[in-house]
């Protein structure tokens, strides 16, 4: 499997792999992210929770480059430092999307390929990978996922637990120094979450380096190495998961938390 | 171009395939040909049918190959930026082979209608089918017989076109659930 591990990533003078300062996205009036500091350390598995409207997937789709944020620097270690109250150049941008990887909510799977031509597609396309190397690539991670005896059909004939596992599977194959994931199991059945949420839990044994928006609380705990709590654009708190969780601080945190434990 | 970020480049699209669409194409064949002399361009039947019919056409594909686009999820173009594809790639490799199973029956649709419309280019003096059938037809006085044979032939290549349409959406429904 070693060609599945994690990129190396090459941590900064201060140990971090991201470091995100005073990032600000507006939509028009309505300001989504308040100055926000994060950072990430190689191997660090942080999960965002917060209520719907607090920003957190914004925060990952600004680190991805499908938003463009109005302010703030973003800084990966070994890759570019983007200062967006600035001029932004086109090739720092395109650098600092091919940081990361997107896992989306609704999967997002091409249609019309097959699964593995899904998996193949950056590394041939954007990576230049030579076909026989890419498919040897997508084929084991494929199999990592349990999804060996699928790569040949196309996405409508899996189950959105498969479609996701797929989803990831695409993801990795580009070899980011950063996973993102945006609510990757709101959108599946009950039954099927487990199967999803177990493969991350192996990646991140593996050391990949993670960032995952969730409400699955137990799984945050269970998983992540450590919990940001934001609610109207700013991070309200953060830290390790058993005192954001179990003894949260601040009050907004604690109602969040309860509210999610005890949903009535 | 409608889909252009250029507001020039989109404004212009759309001038153009509202007059296309806004227009009997008899009266745009009547401009090119009996119009367009008295400004100092002359131009043969033939060219002038072509010419006619392909702005006409044109106007019509631009838009359903623009709503084609449309119709594939914005969640595709995300997908493809987060696997490192450019705007460009993304619409050729993910986005256009996807419009492109939407469109098939619009797009069919009109190369029938313009199969069909060909007998209009009699009315600037090309020497197309449907006049030949009358010029056959006042020499020999058939009209009934001559006029049902044009009517036969088109229908036998509007048949071919459909099916190749049916051909088409089967291909490239492979890959939706049903």
């Amino acid at each position: 499997m070693s060609h599945i591990e994690p990129t190396p990533a090459a941590a900064g003078q201060d140990g971090n792999l991201l470091t995100v300062t005073g990032l600000s996205k507006a939509f028009g009036e309505n300001v989504v992210l308040k100055s926000i500091d994060l950072s990430i350390r190689p191997g660090q598995v942080t999960a965002l929770i917060g209520p719907s409207g607090s920003g957190k997937t914004t925060v990952l789709r600004c680190l991805n480059g499908l938003e463009t944020p109005d302010g703030g620097i973003v800084s990966v270690a070994g890759g570019p430092t983007v200062d967006f109250g600035g001029k932004v150049r086109a090739k720092d941008l395109s650098d600092l999307r091919d940081q990361s990887a997107m896992v989306f909510q609704h999967y997002n799977l091409f249609p019309h390929m097959t699964v593995l031509e899904n998996v193949i597609e950056g590394p041939i396309q954007v990576k230049k990978m030579r076909r026989a190397d890419a498919i040897r690539d997508a084929e084991s991670l494929l199999a990592r996922v349990g999804l060996a005896d699928k790569k040949d059909q196309y996405p409508f004939e899996l189950s959105g637990g498969q479609q996701q596992r797929v989803g990831i599977v695409r993801a990795l194959a580009l070899k980011p120094a950063l996973l993102l994931f945006d609510e990757p199991t709101s959108a599946l059945d009950p039954e099927l979450v487990g199967e999803v949420l177990g493969v991350i839990k192996e990646l991140a044994d593996e050391q990949w380096t993670m960032m995952i928006v969730t409400h699955e609380l137990a799984f945050a705990r269970e998983v992540a190495d450590e919990v940001v709590f934001m609610d109207g654009g700013v991070v309200v708190e953060c830290g390790h998961p058993d005192t954001v969780l179990r003894n949260p601080r601040q009050e907004r945190t604690q109602r969040f938390v309860q509210r999610l434990l005890h949903p009535f | 171009m409608r889909l252009s970020r250029n507001r020039l480049a989109s404004g212009a699209a759309r001038v153009y395939v509202s007059i296309i669409r806004g227009t009997p194409l008899l009266v745009q064949l009547f401009v090119i040909f009996y119009g367009l002399p008295s400004i100092g361009l002359v131009i043969d039947p033939w060219p002038s049918a072509i010419i006619a019919f392909s702005l006409n056409v044109a106007g019509y594909a631009a838009e359903i190959i623009r709503a084609a686009i449309l119709s594939v999820p914005k969640g595709q173009w995300e997908a493809g930026h987060t696997i490192g594809m450019s705007r460009t790639r993304t619409l050729r490799r993910i986005i256009l082979p996807q419009a492109a199973r939407v469109s098939v029956p619009p797009l069919s649709n009109t190369f029938i209608s313009l199969v069909k419309d060909t007998s209009l280019a009699s009315l600037i003096l090309v020497t197309e089918m449907f006049r030949q059938a009358q010029e056959i037809a006042a020499f020999s006085q058939q009209f009934m017989m001559l006029y049902l044979e044009a009517a036969l032939v088109y229908w036998v290549f509007c048949f071919v076109l459909s099916s190749g349409q049916s051909y088409l959406e089967k291909r490239l429904d492979r890959y939706v659930a049903h």
